[in-house]
């Protein structure tokens, strides 16, 4: 635990890429195996179920330390982060010595007590908080909690493993995709061993797309060029290997017992196919609301009635394995080619819940741009742009695709209430409510919560906020403050719904902040009757 | 009713019996300084008075001004109400202040730390009937080491760096940690590399302490000479222009804010040592106790939360003041 700490530490107190790959790499080469495999576990997300419900943790933390609830509480708001109180409010050991017990022996304890009683429970954590000194006692607070926030993403983890393993990075981020149980795979079987077998199930690493920020001439003759609409769906890949199916949503979780009606493309794609695509909510044949789709993630079972209200299909439009071969390595337009002819026979078939997105060829970009604002009407968010010769690659990379995005809708609303954030910006009033006219049918007004958002001005600005939040509180609820509402803020939005539990009767979709309108006095913000007109038309 | 002691006021906090204030924010007549932190020695009050190891703090920062020096417990009385001061441990000079008037005793606590720093004349509790306390670090969170720890961290970081030929920059406030980390490093130190604002204030209290050898950088300053040395820079140097001669570096701060691992990403430095003038929570808590006062006056910091916890923990006859010294506000780079 000692070492997993210290990396950890180190870790979270470098800003800089390679220290931190280094630091990794470095850890990979000296650790235990079994303490490897849980390593690599923890920083791809699949840290063990939480043991104990985060109400019992608080109860118990403030017991240790002698402090009432609320103080707990009022602590955690202001640290913005449920491990890290935990761990700073509650008395340090005697001895800075950590007792001498292994990452994987805490993992092991972590496991066997989600099962125990909570009086159980309760003795070991209040044994272990008091016996680790501050940094180990964090990070096990923070093992069963959440996510380690500290930089490393699962291309950075891999990079790191393959250094210290000699592997190719490509190869063991396969490996690790997919299903595997830290608590049982040795890191033979995980990182170093490469099986046919296992290979059955495991997805391709997905090919991520930079976002378009300057203007698309930069990319010069639009000829060798493609473009498609970005369906607003959820990205998935779609494999057919020895009669089985199975269905990985982009963050590495099989979801094939999601989406049902899936399952029976079984019976139409040959085997050693596996298709990139998009997953829509597609009632009455058309493409429905991606808050629809929502109402279908996190279920256990899906009724009938949904899967009649909400059917979705698999829009697709990459081939990455075909014939049982890894066609990756060939030119996206010789990809396309197969997808079309793999396709075709489904064309006259639209009980089949499988489709093919359009592509449509650039002629210039000036076309394009056209394409791209009237994106919005036919459901998509924007337009994707592909190079005809490029491989499929692993990762976020630059150059070979694009999302070119619609412009956001924009709104200017006001500054109502103030939270504290999280993270890096806990104890600083960055978590924002804000507020539009009301317009009444007796000409008077009032103004409305209507969003909430908390990125999209930088730290200096943050910063001057959060002083005048401090200075002018009007009341405090908990964590919560509210404001003099005085200053305008343009948020922008990716999309607009009804919605029945929102007080404004509208609901946004990831709505953050352009930028702080100084010039603009709060009467001249944007009316709710304003915003409610941008709702498209169902 | 009868008039309390000490008001607050939108001047400051006022003695209307004595016509005294203590750390006024706005020009008055006569001020009782409890220490030089720009915050509590503000310009253009008519008459300063000060502990004497004040005096050449105030008369650098604010320039020709009219003011006295008093010893710790010295007495001078007003209308009948007397004043004295008492070590406060927070930086050089600080003091709290206490006004007795008829057997009724407050103390203004200024800023205060509870733990001897081996610079400044320890914290000193006074008995009194109201205590007007600071409270920046009043939560269980916050649990400061021993000094003697932290400055080891600081030296084995120095060596780290130095092993691998980069600068060691340490950002901290240039009135008060500064000089804390070069008297706590001690006169045998290797030369230490300082920023201007750093060098200016040290000159001044050169006489009051025993600090590690500094030397100013200036343009003349060779990049070759800073190469794996510690520097000491204010925080407002950070990401400046004047760091560019540092390069290759590492960068740290020295802040009670470093608990917090969200502080010190937010301010961007690679390492952050936990190292304040003000007391943690069980130090305010000792020091309320010591005082034996049964109303406490909070003022800035985490002072709602704090008092509530003196009402109904403590049991104390506890409420906030509002005033213009800095706590939670933006301060994390000039409260301390």
């Amino acid at each position: 635990m000692k070492a997993f700490a210290e990396l950890i530490r180190t870790l979270d107190a470098t800003n800089k890429t390679n220290a931190k790959v280094a630091a990794l790499a470095g850890y990979f080469e000296t650790a235990p195996d079994r303490d490897k495999v849980w390593t690599i576990a923890i920083l791809s997300h699949r840290r063990p179920p939480r043991p104990v419900n985060t109400g019992l943790l608080r109860e118990w933390a403030a017991e240790l330390a002698g402090i009432p609830m609320w103080l707990f509480e009022e602590s955690y708001h202001i640290v913005g982060d449920l491990a890290e109180t935990i761990a700073l409010i509650v008395p340090s050991p005697k001895s800075p010595e950590v007792p001498d017990k292994s990452l994987t022996e805490y993992l092991e304890d972590i496991i066997r007590l989600r099962k125990m009683e909570e009086a159980g429970k309760k003795s070991y954590l209040l044994e272990a908080w008091a016996e680790l000194p501050y940094y180990p006692r964090f990070v096990l607070t923070k093992l069963m909690t959440g996510g380690f926030r500290i930089g490393i993403s699962q291309k950075l983890m891999t990079r790191a493993l393959a250094k210290a393993t000699g592997q190719e990075e490509d190869l063991l981020a396969h490996k690790l995709m997919g299903q595997w149980d830290p608590a049982v795979i040795s890191f033979e079987d995980l990182v170093l061993r490469t099986r046919e077998s296992d290979l059955l199930s495991r997805p391709y690493p997905f090919y991520l797309a930079y976002g378009l920020e300057g203007d698309p001439a930069d990319l010069g003759n639009p000829e060798p060029w493609v473009m498609e609409h970005k369906w607003d769906g959820i990205r998935a890949q779609l494999i057919q290997r020895k009669g089985n199916l199975f269905l990985w949503s982009r963050g590495e979780e099989l979801i094939t017992h999601t989406f049902p009606e899936l399952e029976r493309l079984a019976e139409i794609l040959p085997d050693g196919t596996v298709l990139d695509g998009e997953i829509l909510p597609f009632p009455k044949g058309q493409i429905g609301s991606f808050r629809d789709l929502q109402k279908r993630l996190g279920r256990k079972t899906v009724s009938a009635s949904m899967l009649a209200k909400i059917p979705v299909i698999l829009r697709a439009y990459d081939l990455l394995e075909w014939q049982g071969e890894d066609i990756r390595d060939r030119a996206y337009s010789e990809r396309r080619k197969l997808l079309e002819k793999l396709l075709a026979p489904l064309a006259d078939s639209p009980e089949i819940p499988l489709d093919l997105s359009h592509q449509m060829n650039i002629s210039d970009w000036a076309q394009a741009a056209t394409t791209r604002q009237e994106a919005r009407e036919v459901r998509s968010e924007g337009l994707m742009l592909k190079r005809k010769d490029a491989p499929y690659g692993v990762g976020r990379k630059k150059g070979d695709w694009w999302k070119w995005k619609v412009d956001p809708l924009t709104v200017d609303a006001v500054l109502t209430y103030a939270m504290r954030g999280h993270g890096r910006r806990s104890n600083l009033f960055t978590d924002y409510t804000f507020a539009l006219w009301d317009e009444k049918e007796d000409g008077s007004r009032e103004l409305v919560t209507f969003a909430k958002a908390y990125s999209g001005l930088t730290d200096a600005e943050f910063r001057e906020v959060d002083a005048w939040i401090k200075r002018n509180t009007l009341e405090r609820f908990g964590p919560v403050r509210s404001v003099t509402p005085l200053h305008v803020f343009e948020i922008a939005f990716e999309g607009i719904a009804r919605s029945s539990r929102h007080k404004s009767g509208v609901a946004t979709r990831f709505p953050r902040i352009v930028r702080w309108r100084k010039d603009k006095p709060m009467e001249e913000a944007d009316t709710l009757q304003g915003v409610i007109e941008l709702i498209p038309e169902t | 009713m009868k008039k309390p002691l000490l008001e607050f006021t939108d001047r400051g906090i006022y003695c209307s019996r004595a016509n005294v204030y203590i750390d006024p924010w706005k020009p008055v007549e006569n001020a009782l300084i409890s220490h030089g932190h720009a915050d509590h020695s503000r310009a253009g009050h008519k008459k300063y008075i000060t502990h004497h190891r004040n005096l050449p703090i105030i008369r650098h920062r604010l320039g020709a001004i009219d003011a006295s020096g008093m010893e710790w417990g010295e007495t001078f009385s007003r209308n009948g109400v007397v004043f004295s001061f008492h070590p406060a441990g927070h930086i050089i000079g600080s003091s709290q202040v206490r006004v007795e008037y008829r057997g009724e005793v407050w103390v203004f606590s200024g800023d205060y730390k509870t733990e001897s720093d081996g610079l400044c004349e320890p914290f000193e509790p006074v008995r009194c009937d109201s205590f007007i306390t600071e409270c920046t670090f009043g939560l269980p969170a916050f649990s400061w080491q021993p000094q003697e720890e932290v400055l080891s961290d600081i030296k084995a970081w120095h060596a780290t760096n130095q092993a691998v030929g980069k600068t060691s920059v340490l950002f901290a406030y240039s009135l008060g940690k500064a000089q804390r980390l070069l008297a706590g490093l001690g006169p045998d130190y290797e030369p230490v590399y300082t920023h201007g604002a750093i060098e200016n204030m040290t000159e001044v209290l050169r006489p009051l302490g025993a600090f590690a050898p500094t030397r100013r950088i200036t343009r003349e300053t060779p990049s070759d000479a800073l190469k794996g040395a510690l520097v000491i820079a204010p925080p407002s140097a950070h990401g400046s222009t004047w760091m560019r001669k540092l390069v290759p570096y590492e960068t740290a701060a020295a802040s009670g804010w470093m608990t917090f691992r969200g502080a010190r990403r937010r301010r961007a430095v690679d390492r952050g040592f936990v190292l304040s003038d003000h007391s943690d929570w069980e130090g305010l808590l000792s020091a309320i106790d010591a005082t034996g006062a049964t109303c406490v006056i909070c003022t800035h910091g985490y002072s709602d939360i704090f008092s509530r916890y003196l009402r109904e923990v403590k049991g104390l006859d506890a409420r906030t003041e509002a005033t213009q010294y800095e706590g939670e506000g933006n301060g994390e780079s000039t409260v301390e």
